[in-house]
């Protein structure tokens, strides 16, 4: 499943994208780690899948969650390069 | 088997009781500040239409944003499974289900089996949701039903700029200053939100046959906006739309337990 964790308003739209077909197969779950805001949380989804999803409560405001990893030139996000089956997008 | 599948949404709770895939009972009522007794209200009030008797129900699944506060459920399933599942089963050539409620809007994609394999959610801004709606009929100081009816007898377009539900009513209230007519600026809302919610359903890569569910399914104001915006001429409405997350939960407590 293509899950997107997140929001539109006036200013913008701000998801996270996670392929949870891909997520599943991934037994590390690095990107759990590599978040310094602790943004991911390892869940058994609806089908009985390990994968990740955004934490409870902090959906609403990923945006702000994610501007420090997010300066002007900042090569690869934390998130991204933690995770290796490639499942992770962000939208903005 | 007899199943109960509970919606705890953010402004009414729903109960589906299930034998097999038949509905035998269904209730709903408002959410209110004591949620957990409403729930427990909703369950008697469905057992009674069900005439039956609560020790009858073998599995309860509960989902809707209060879904964890409901302690006695066998199962817990997110709104986007339930939704899938459900929307699935009142026409199993759906394959993009928009559920717009009182307080957020979603979109799912389901596949040929009724499996999600897309969902997108904006529970964050209420200019996207069904009490957008009724804040901005309170506005102009007439009844949702009336207010939704009205949108269909205006060709106006007049875009609304404010991006927010707060600075949107600001927005009614200098269109009424205005003496614009009420029938223009409910089209205007309605061509409001159908514009959001239509953004936030295209991250789900659109596939027809698409439907909508939720409160404002019932709203033709937002049904003519929405079918409109992303230029389709069919849209499915399920006969009960406010009961598919429910009815979708009561399926997966069966499937569930069979899989178990």
């Amino acid at each position: 499943m293509i899950a997107n964790y997140g929001y539109m308003d006036g200013s913008g739209e701000y998801y996270i994208t996670i392929d949870t077909d891909k997520c599943a197969e991934c037994r590390g779950k690095m990107c759990v780690t590599a978040c310094p805001k602790a943004l991911f949380e390892r869940v058994t989804d609806d089908y009985d899948d390990d994968v990740v999803k955004i934490a409870d409560g902090k959906v609403k405001d990923i945006r702000y969650q994610c501007m420090e990893c997010k300066p002007p030139g900042h090569p690869v996000l934390p998130c991204i390069a933690a995770c290796t089956p490639m499942a992770l997008k962000h939208s903005w | 088997m007899i199943s109960a599948g509970i919606d705890i949404g953010s402004k009414n709770i729903k109960v589906i009781i299930l034998n097999g895939k038949k509905t035998i009972g269904e209730a709903i009522r408002t959410s209110g500040e004591n949620q957990e007794k409403a729930v427990d209200e909703t369950l008697a009030l469905a057992v009674k239409n069900a005439k039956i008797d609560r020790s009858d129900i073998d599995k309860i699944a509960a989902t809707g944003i209060g879904r964890k506060t409901f302690k006695n459920a066998d199962y817990v399933i997110t709104d986007v499974t339930a939704g899938g599942r459900g929307i699935f089963e009142c026409n199993n050539s759906v394959r993009t289900g928009i559920e717009i409620g009182a307080e957020e809007s979603k979109a799912i994609r389901v596949s040929q089996t009724g499996k999600v394999t897309d969902s997108a959610v904006n529970e964050k801004c209420a200019a996207g949701s069904g009490s957008f709606v009724e804040s901005m009929a309170r506005a102009l100081g007439i009844n949702v039903k009336l207010f939704a009816e009205l949108a269909l007898s205006s060709d106006a377009t007049i875009p609304m700029n404010a991006q927010c539900a707060v600075f949107a009513e600001s927005e009614v209230v200098s269109l009424i200053a205005q003496n614009t007519s009420q029938k223009d600026i409910s089209k205007a809302v309605h061509d409001s939100i159908a514009s959001r919610v239509s953004s936030m359903a295209r991250r789900v890569k659109l596939e027809p046959k698409i439907a909508i569910f939720g409160g404002l399914a019932y709203n033709p104001g937002f049904v003519s906006a929405f079918k409109k915006n992303l230029e389709i001429e069919e849209i499915f409405i399920p006969e009960k739309p406010l009961f598919v997350d429910a009815l979708g939960a009561a399926l997966l407590a069966q499937e569930k337990t069979v899989e178990d």
